[in-house]
């Protein structure tokens, strides 16, 4: 390995730990004054110009705060879940092209990888839910298990026709594939379905239950505090932004777009579908966890695959 | 098949109606009122702690220390020792406390003075670090001063 | 329900396997106060559920044996702290009853403008709480901004935003003034025409409609058995309204409906409320163009002293039927008092409707019958 590599992995890991960090500073104050003008309220006003440091002081004020272990806790699983929790994003936004040269690193097989640590987010989830050894938390991870296949199954359908209309499992090359029009032009359903899924696979509201305040108070993470507890939300928000991010490269042409420079439109294209997200939460009341279900077997799995059969008919036919 | 087309398309339009609400209201003005940078409305018949009426000509408070407000309070919150000033003809109180910890503010005590001397102050930045002030409010000083509604500014 | 005097602690059911016993409260964001319930469940379904009351038992009853007939007033208002207009008006009532006190005309258009005013406020509070129970955070905060346009109405009028003691015996304390009635008349004008947000925001809205729609079906035979009274009632088809069946104050004069829905479910109590906005905004309208001038307190005597003998008194809160019964020896303390609440009776049928229901509906079905868990335990 010569110099320039492991400089080149230092920054790599630099830069992504700093975009996260920022990220969900700023995606939080986003969600809390989307939520509060939404609300006739004004959203943190009083830290920072606009409250723009209200996460900040937020944050500080968890990282001083102790982690408390319930003395019946199964101590390792529950320390060890909320780094599960948070680490795959670090790996998965490597290989995310922000721009024609902005990139962690080129992958072969970028969407594999990213779809695969995708899943690790669930099993952070059973062990914070199984490690604390609390019947809410328990619940809450229970239902995040019986809500994977519902979504996931989905999701991959509606990733298989653009992976055939690109040929190719790279980020980088799906983009460069959709240069003078868009995915969601020609799959809007699959576009549609891969919204609805994403809301589902980062436990968003409608679809919060494995954290549903009013039924099981605060579900999965009932029992941490502190810095663990943070590390929960911070994975949250990395996961939305890395899940818009494979949004806007599967279905919105990456940082393809007139004018501005391409980091530029990829970041605009991300947080539209981080705005959406947000709109969907403070709108609309929570499923419940059997209709969920029903909802991803018997309305987005038949549409996706009718999708997918009629892209592949489609194109053995051209 | 038509029925169930047709219940995802009734779906997908009420969300959408929803969605449209919440985007209204982010575009309308929110009523929040930025206190204490802004000063919140308080109504004429706001009713914060009592406090006694100041007597015009003489300076000092109304009350003539005959205890109805002792008897009408439900809480038991207020203590009045009355005396009588060498060559006065009324009895005047030396102590009117109340306990601001009890205090209900319900206003029977404001109904049954007969002299009208106690009111409601309009006072409603109340806080402190201990209960110790609240549990012993001195009436007859907060005649001259330290309840009154400037304390409402911060 | 639990009964605390056979054995002074719960000795819990064995369990069997597969099952657990979940402690849902005394501090639980789903109960609304300290109500706690012990569910046993299997898995997400819930076996039995056991209501244990008691955490905000403050002696009311008692209390109200120890002090004048006045002094009993403030009281009122911290049992029912959402609807304490109601309140102070049935223990106003019986009063007067017992003693034979005339209220002028004005003083009791006054009572039902201001009690109508404060049912609006308390369904707002219930509608928020409601969904927030579903999940839904931005309809609470919908309602509570409307809602607080009564509480700065009623705090102009009575001096207070929550726990009112605004009436008197033989009429209210205070007399009030056109800025206010004009105040009243925005307010019923932005809320006809703003009450279509709600609808289009919650109503209309496919996933609230699954959540609620046949979730907690009372029964026709099982409402007047478990002493079931106001919307929850009415949702389950029994057109039952102390307003319209014992007709109090005012009421007889004005022109309402009393909106029934025949489905018993969550969403069938819920369309009751709603409705029953659209109608106190009715009445309000009604005692706003009929308000007659004139004085609002007769002259009653300082010491209340009643005639030996009893009085019963029943007005129809936003929650339900409650009835205050009153037994006085003469003197100037009452010798018994007794309140029936609406919300106790509505709660025993919890119990029933959560057998065999999933966790997220039973909480659903506790929101939807709008408990105020300190008027339970009193």
């Amino acid at each position: 390995m010569n110099e320039i590599s492991i400089l080149r992995s230092l920054l790599t890991i630099v830069g992504v730990s700093v975009a996260i960090g920022l990220n969900a500073v700023f995606v939080v104050w986003l969600e809390r004054k989307v939520a509060g003008h939404m609300q006739y309220r004004l959203g943190p006003t009083e830290v920072g110009p606009k409250g723009l440091l209200q996460t900040v002081a937020d944050g500080l004020k968890l990282v001083s705060k102790q982690i408390i272990f319930p003395s019946a806790a199964d101590k390792p699983i529950f320390a060890l879940a909320p780094i599960i929790c948070l680490v795959p994003v670090f790996v998965a936004i490597l290989p995310v092209p922000f721009s024609d040269t902005l990139q962690g690193h080129e992958l072969d097989i970028g969407l594999l990888l990213v779809i695969a640590l995708g899943l690790l987010n669930t099993l952070g989830i059973l062990m914070a839910g199984w490690g604390s050894d609390n019947k809410y938390a328990l619940l809450g991870a229970s239902r995040a298990i019986a809500q994977i296949c519902a979504y996931k199954i989905p999701l991959l359908l509606c990733i298989l026709p653009v992976i055939m209309l690109s040929g190719s499992f790279s980020l980088r090359g799906i983009v460069n594939a959709q240069d003078p029009v868009w995915y969601a032009v020609y799959q809007p359903v699959a576009f549609f379905i891969y919204i609805i899924a994403i809301t589902m696979e980062t436990n968003r509201s409608p679809f919060d239950f494995a954290e549903a305040e009013s039924e099981l108070v605060a579900g999965f993470h009932t029992e941490y505090s502190g810095m663990a507890f943070s590390l929960f939300f911070l994975a949250e928000y990395s996961y939305m932004f890395l899940a818009s991010a494979i949004a806007s490269i599967l279905f919105l042409g990456g940082w393809h777009g007139p004018f501005l420079p391409g980091v530029v439109w990829m970041l605009l294209k991300i947080y539209f579908f981080l705005c959406l997200m947000m709109w969907f939460r403070w709108t609309f009341p929570r499923v419940r966890v059997d209709q969920m279900l029903n909802f991803g077997w018997k309305i987005l799995l038949p549409f996706s695959l009718l999708n997918f059969l009629i892209t592949a008919g489609v194109m053995a036919i051209l | 098949m038509n029925n169930y087309l047709k219940e995802i398309f009734n779906g997908l339009k009420s969300l959408v109606i929803g969605l449209k609400v919440t985007m209204t209201t982010m575009l309308t003005k929110s009523t929040t009122i930025e206190w204490p940078r802004e000063a919140a409305p308080i109504p004429e018949r706001f009713r914060g702690h009592i406090m006694l009426r100041k007597n015009e000509e003489t300076g000092l408070s109304k009350c003539i220390a005959c205890g109805s407000c002792v008897r009408a309070c439900p809480s038991n919150c207020i203590q009045v020792k009355g005396a009588k000033p060498e060559g006065a003809k009324k009895k005047a109180p030396i102590l009117f406390q109340l306990d601001f910890t009890k205090c209900s503010l319900c206003g029977l005590c404001v109904e049954s003075c007969p002299v009208d001397a106690i009111t409601f102050s309009r006072n409603y930045a109340l806080a402190g670090p201990s209960s110790e002030p609240f549990a012993t409010m001195n009436l007859l000083a907060g005649l001259a001063s330290p309840f009154r509604e400037e304390s409402n500014e911060l | 329900m639990f009964d605390s005097q056979e054995n002074s602690t719960y000795q819990l059911e064995p369990v069997e396997d597969n099952q657990f016993v979940l402690n849902l409260g005394p501090q639980h964001p789903g109960t609304h106060g300290v109500l706690r319930v012990i569910l046993h469940m299997d898995g997400e379904y819930i076996l039995t559920a056991d209501p244990v009351l008691g955490y905000g038992h403050r002696m009311q009853e008692k209390i109200a044996e120890n002090m004048p007939y006045t002094q009993i007033l403030p009281y009122m208002a911290r049992m029912d702290y959402l609807a304490a207009l109601s309140f102070n008006q049935a223990w106003v009532c019986v009063v007067e009853k017992m003693c034979g006190y005339e209220v002028p005309r004005r003083a009791e258009y006054i009572r039902v403008l201001t009690t109508e005013l404060n049912r609006i406020s308390s369904h707002y509070l219930w509608f928020g709480a409601f969904l927030l129970d579903l999940g839904a955070f931005t309809p609470f905060l919908h309602a509570f901004a409307d809602r607080e346009m009564i509480l700065d109405l009623l705090e102009e009028v009575t001096g207070s935003r929550l726990t009112y003691c605004y009436f008197r015996f033989g009429g209210v304390s205070s007399d009030v003034d056109d800025s206010f009635l004009q105040g009243v008349q925005d307010f019923v004008e932005h809320m006809r025409s703003h009450l279509k947000t709600y609808h289009e925001l919650v109503t209309g809205n496919v996933i609230f409609q699954m959540r609620t729609k046949d979730v907690g079906v009372i029964l026709p035979f099982d409402t007047w058995g478990y002493g079931l009274s106001g919307p929850v009632l009415r949702g389950s088809g029994e057109k039952y309204d102390v307003r319209i069946s014992e007709p109090y104050s005012i009421y007889p004069e004005l022109d309402f409906e009393i909106p029934v829905e025949r489905d018993g479910d969550c969403l069938a109590r819920y369309m009751v409320r709603m409705r029953e906005v659209e109608e106190s905004l009715n009445i309000i309208q009604q005692t706003l163009d009929k308000m007659p001038d004139g004085p609002v307190r007769s002259k009653v005597p300082k010491i209340i002293k009643p005639p030996a003998g009893e009085a019963c008194m029943a007005v129809e809160t936003p929650r339900g039927e409650l009835m205050i019964h009153v037994v006085s020896d003469g003197t100037k303390v009452p010798y018994r008092v007794r309140y029936r609440v609406p919300s106790f009776g509505n709660l025993s049928v919890f119990s029933r409707l959560a057998k065999g229901q999933l966790l997220a509906d039973a909480l659903a079905v506790l929101g939807s019958l709008d408990l105020v868990i300190p008027e339970v335990d009193r």
